[in-house]
């Protein structure tokens, strides 16, 4: 699983590091970064969930 | 359960019945929306849409198809009354739908004054219609006057001088946002208002709205005027009810629900209208008007009816509230419940720059933590809040962590 942000959409409102702090991270520069972008597959719940709250739909996995 | 029903075609009322899908409700699922469009999101309205920045196609909040969720939609059209005895709902133009449960999300709608007429250019800001006449407006470079210097006034009043406009804000209350923040965060946003150039009139009263067919200017307690081509009118929502008036559900100030979320058996609450008592924070009945919440109730709601229906146990909806508000180049973003009487500690950088935390305490514990762009401290105390740490486990956090 990898996972893709489009950082044209991100809007940094730090919703995914609500629900995955260890996977999305905003930090003081305003812009988010993505710790791992290939978490081990028991973060796939956790992941999936970040993708369908993202207000702007920023988030996508692949495999 | 073979009908579920879901009132409000939003941000809660989408997360609603997308979570039907997912827990495997197959039965028929209706959503009922008084607007014409598919479910958007609203934060943009204030910021990049009225920007100019986005065009509306990216503010839906969906992307996949709407036939995966084998939804019966019926936009643009109001729900004008329940009745609960029947299980029946009633539709503008006289259809009704019968139900075996029902989702509640119908939202909230902008407070008004009914001392301010309805000139051309006279505005409310909620919808994605009032947000693109709007901005029609200031792309003709109109001098704007906000009444309200909240959330969404303060947000407004950001992306006018982003656009290089005239903006004028009023504010019958000391600071802004300090309903949201309290006074010393409030004073501290009223500087950086004036900094960026904003007419920031606090603890004005307002006195009347003039002009023939279009608004012109505004008058002001004590007598002065403020030239005006366009007034948004930003005093605050209140909870859409209005057709759950006569119904017998409990009303006040919103929804009424137990800690699952219910109002009454089969039917349960999402959103900005809904009241419900959070036991995080000692039993204490919120209702809150964020995205989170909407987005995060939305999911919850859904899980509950079917639970409670199938006769499980479902626990209570107990978040640490959470709400993000971009102005000015600056992230803020409130985690918790706090108040002017709480204790406050500044972290994390200087109150009179754009990068701190604050971190209030009551009664020695940490009840909550706001944020100027430092996203990743705040979601650590969000997270201490939610454990029920001490200020002072937080405050030694916040010198460990420099
Ligand atoms: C301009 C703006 C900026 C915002 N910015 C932020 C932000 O930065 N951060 C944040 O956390 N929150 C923000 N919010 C708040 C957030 O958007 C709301 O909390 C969220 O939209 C609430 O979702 P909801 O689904 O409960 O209700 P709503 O989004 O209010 O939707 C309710 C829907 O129900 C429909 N409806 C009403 N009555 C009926 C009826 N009788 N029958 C059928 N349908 C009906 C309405 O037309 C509406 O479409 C902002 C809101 C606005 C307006
Ligand atoms: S939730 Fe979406 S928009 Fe928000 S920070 Fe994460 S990727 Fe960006």
């Amino acid at each position: 699983m990898k996972i893709v942000v489009d950082f044209e959409k991100c809007t940094s409102n730090a919703v995914c590091m609500g629900i995955a702090p260890d996977i999305f991270e905003v930090r003081d520069d305003n812009f988010l970064y993505v710790l791992q972008e290939e978490p081990p597959e028991d973060k796939r719940a956790l992941v999936e969930e970040a993708v369908r709250m993202c207000p702007t739909q920023a988030i996508s996995l692949e495999g | 359960m073979n009908t579920i029903a879901v009132v409000g075609a939003s941000l809660a009322g989408l997360r609603a019945v997308e979570t039907l899908r997912h827990e495997g409700f197959t039965g028929r699922l209706v959503l009922v929306g008084a607007e014409p469009h598919l479910p958007y999101d609203r934060p943009p309205l204030s910021k990049e849409l009225l920007a100019g920045e986005w065009e509306h196609d990216r503010t839906v909040l969906r992307k996949q198809p709407y036939d995966d969720l084998d939804l019966e939609l019926r936009l643009g059209t109001a729900a004008t009354g329940l009745d609960l005895a029947t299980q029946e709902l009633a539709l503008a133009g006289g259809t009704k739908v019968a139900f075996d449960g029902l989702v509640i999300a119908t939202g909230s709608t902008p407070r008004t004054l009914p001392s301010i007429p309805a000139l051309d250019g006279v505005f409310t800001l909620r919808t994605i219609d009032d947000c693109l006449a709007i901005r029609q407006r200031l792309d003709m470079g109109a001098r704007v006057v906000v009444i309200g210097a909240g959330f969404i006034g303060s947000e407004v009043a950001s992306t006018c001088r982003k656009r290089g406009l005239e903006v004028t804000v009023l504010e019958a209350l000391p600071q802004p946002m300090v309903r949201g923040v309290g006074t010393r965060i409030g004073a501290r946003l009223a500087a950086i208002q004036v900094e960026e150039g904003v007419d920031l009139r606090l603890g004005v009263s307002f006195e009347a709205v003039e002009g023939d067919v279009r608004v012109e200017r505004i008058r002001l307690g004590d007598g002065s005027t403020i030239p005006c081509d366009v007034l948004i009118v930003a005093i605050g929502v209140v909870p859409e009810t209005r057709w759950l008036e006569t119904c017998g559900l409990v009303l006040d100030d919103g929804v009424v629900c137990d800690e699952t979320l219910h109002a009454a058996p089969g039917v349960v609450a999402a959103g900005d209208l809904c009241r419900w008592p959070n036991a995080l924070f000692d039993g204490e009945v919120m209702r809150l008007e964020h995205w989170t919440n909407a987005a995060e109730q939305g999911v919850f709601a859904a899980r509950s009816l079917l639970r409670r229906a199938a006769g499980d146990e479902v626990e209570g909806f107990a978040p640490v509230p959470f709400v993000w508000s971009d102005q000015y180049g600056v992230k803020i973003q409130c985690a918790g419940r706090f108040g002017p009487s709480d204790d406050l500690e500044i972290t994390h950088g200087e109150l009179d720059s754009r990068q701190f935390v604050a971190l209030f305490g009551r009664r020695g514990r940490l009840v909550g933590a706001l944020a100027f762009s430092r996203a990743r401290q705040l979601m650590q105390y969000r997270k201490m809040i939610s454990e029920r740490a001490s200020l002072r486990d937080a405050l030694a956090h916040a010198r460990a962590s420099g």
